[in-house]
């Protein structure tokens, strides 16, 4: 089998005292989907972070696409550019329009020329329904369109892996579905994701791994189909039991 | 107009030498605020930075400015560069200097101020898609906190203008001091004329300050438009 594209080792991480990850280790395959469920205060914002180097980390490796990174931060702004980020808050850079806040990353960072990744940006923009907004400036974009625009701006950058963090938590249950069904596609597309998210449906859906967590450790790691059916912790069935009405 | 105070600037070259005056304070103010301006923004980002030696030395240096008065800045330079450096600057240059350092402290605490309000998710955002630090100030940081620099620095560049009033003291000839020649020159003919001249550059530096404040005021509305999202 072929390496994968991520492989987290031994990860510690503490602030002060406090112990915020104990010992997580996983991997995640190429075109694979790893989801990270738990409660909340259980490290799964923490780990996704330090996944792209936005929090540092005191012991442990990530390994990724075969190059280490230790917890020092030279190496992640090259490699940032092949792990798309999408957060709970969406970020939007308000003093830009859409268009630009989505060719910021390809034409300063990646030095593309605009002709070529502003046409990517369209064509993006029209996958997920928004091409008609990218002149808008986010103050006049719903919180689902907001998100939606901040997906392609990742997505732009042309990623290996997208880290979603509880990107519908904030979200309208209105407008939860049109952007979990965003990531469903890029799912079906073979896009390597890892997701931190609370909706249990979507979870099933599209975990092929999940990593359960509790208090900074990884009490389960299951594929996604045998996770729900048969938990095989007391801790993860009470968990699921708990989501559901 | 018979023998009214105004007269006072009819007589020989006394308008021109005001207007020579006034382009005297309003040069060093503007040098002032220019190379000021620029040196604060860079000192302003730097304070931003988590280095605690740096940091505690540009806190060092604003305290300085901030806690000083004017005058004794101006007189420490005018009187204590040439003694015990043997650096001898015209009374000018070392306004400018002077008022520019002062700019540059004040400016750079309005941009840390600045800075620092923006909230850390834009700067989180801006490093996901890999921006460098150096790109993270110019596209993120800056642009998004500019209309909250402006008032405070239109503020303190009305305040180095005014108090290019002090340059009189290290015998700079700004409008101020030729006023006051003018003035004891024409004392006999004009005993009013302190009311006039004063009066007249009163006006002169309304002149000067109002523009400033009006620009502010576009700006700043401006500035809110662009950065609230």
């Amino acid at each position: 089998m072929a390496e994968p594209l991520l492989k987290v080792e031994h990860l510690q991480k503490s602030y002060g005292n406090k112990r915020v990850l104990e010992d997580i280790s996983f991997e995640v395959d190429e075109g694979s989907v790893v989801v990270l469920l738990g409660p909340s205060g259980s490290g799964k914002s923490t780990l996704i972070r330090c996944l792209n180097g936005l929090e540092v980390f005191q012991s442990g490796s990530i390994v990724f696409n075969g190059e280490t990174v230790q917890s020092s931060q030279k190496n992640w702004r090259r490699l940032r550019q092949q792990i798309g980020m999408v957060f709970q808050s969406y970020d939007l850079f308000p003093n830009m329009t859409v268009m630009e806040n989505i060719l910021l990353g390809p034409m300063k960072v990646q030095k593309r020329k605009k002709d070529e990744a502003a046409r990517q940006a369209l064509s993006l923009l029209k996958e997920v329904g928004m091409e008609q907004y990218a002149e808008a400036y986010p103050r006049e974009l719903s919180g689902g369109q907001k998100q939606r625009v901040a997906i392609v701006r990742a997505l732009e950058l042309n990623p290996r892996l997208m880290l979603f963090d509880e990107v519908t938590a904030s979200l309208d249950p209105e407008m939860v579905r049109g952007v979990l069904e965003i990531i469903l596609r890029l799912a079906k597309e073979n896009m390597t994701m890892i997701v931190v998210t609370h909706e249990m449906n979507f979870a099933r859906q599209i975990g092929d791994k999940i990593l359960f967590l509790e208090d900074g450790k990884i009490l389960e790691q299951t594929p996604g189909s045998q996770f729900f059916a048969r938990p095989q912790t007391d801790r993860a069935k009470k968990f699921l039991e708990s989501m559901d009405f | 107009m018979g023998h009214s105070g105004i007269n006072i600037f009819f007589e020989g070259a006394n308008f021109i030498r005001l207007l020579g005056g006034l382009y005297v304070s309003a040069k060093i103010a503007l040098l002032a605020i220019l190379f000021g301006g620029v040196l604060g923004i860079v000192l302003g980002v730097l304070r931003t930075l988590h280095n605690p030696l740096l940091r505690m030395i540009l806190r060092l240096y604003l305290e300085f400015f901030r806690i000083v008065p004017t005058i004794v800045l101006l007189f420490l330079f005018y009187y204590i560069l040439p003694q015990s450096f043997n650096i001898n600057f015209k009374a000018d240059t070392v306004g400018t200097l002077v008022f520019s350092l002062w700019m540059a402290a004040e400016m750079s605490d309005i941009v840390r101020g600045a800075l620092i309000s923006v909230p850390r998710h834009q700067v989180e955002a801006g490093k996901a898609i890999g921006l460098n630090p150096f790109q993270l100030y110019r596209y993120i940081l800056l642009p998004q906190s500019v209309h909250l620099m402006i008032p405070a620095t239109i503020n303190l560049m009305t305040r180095i203008i005014k108090t290019t009033s002090l340059l009189l003291l290290i015998s700079v000839v700004d409008v101020i001091n030729v006023g006051q020649q003018i003035i004891e020159a024409n004392s006999h003919r004009y005993q009013d004329g302190a009311f006039w001249v004063y009066g007249f550059i009163f006006i002169l530096y309304f002149i000067l300050c109002y523009p400033l404040s009006r620009l502010a005021r576009r700006l700043e509305r401006r500035g809110k438009v662009g950065a609230n999202g």
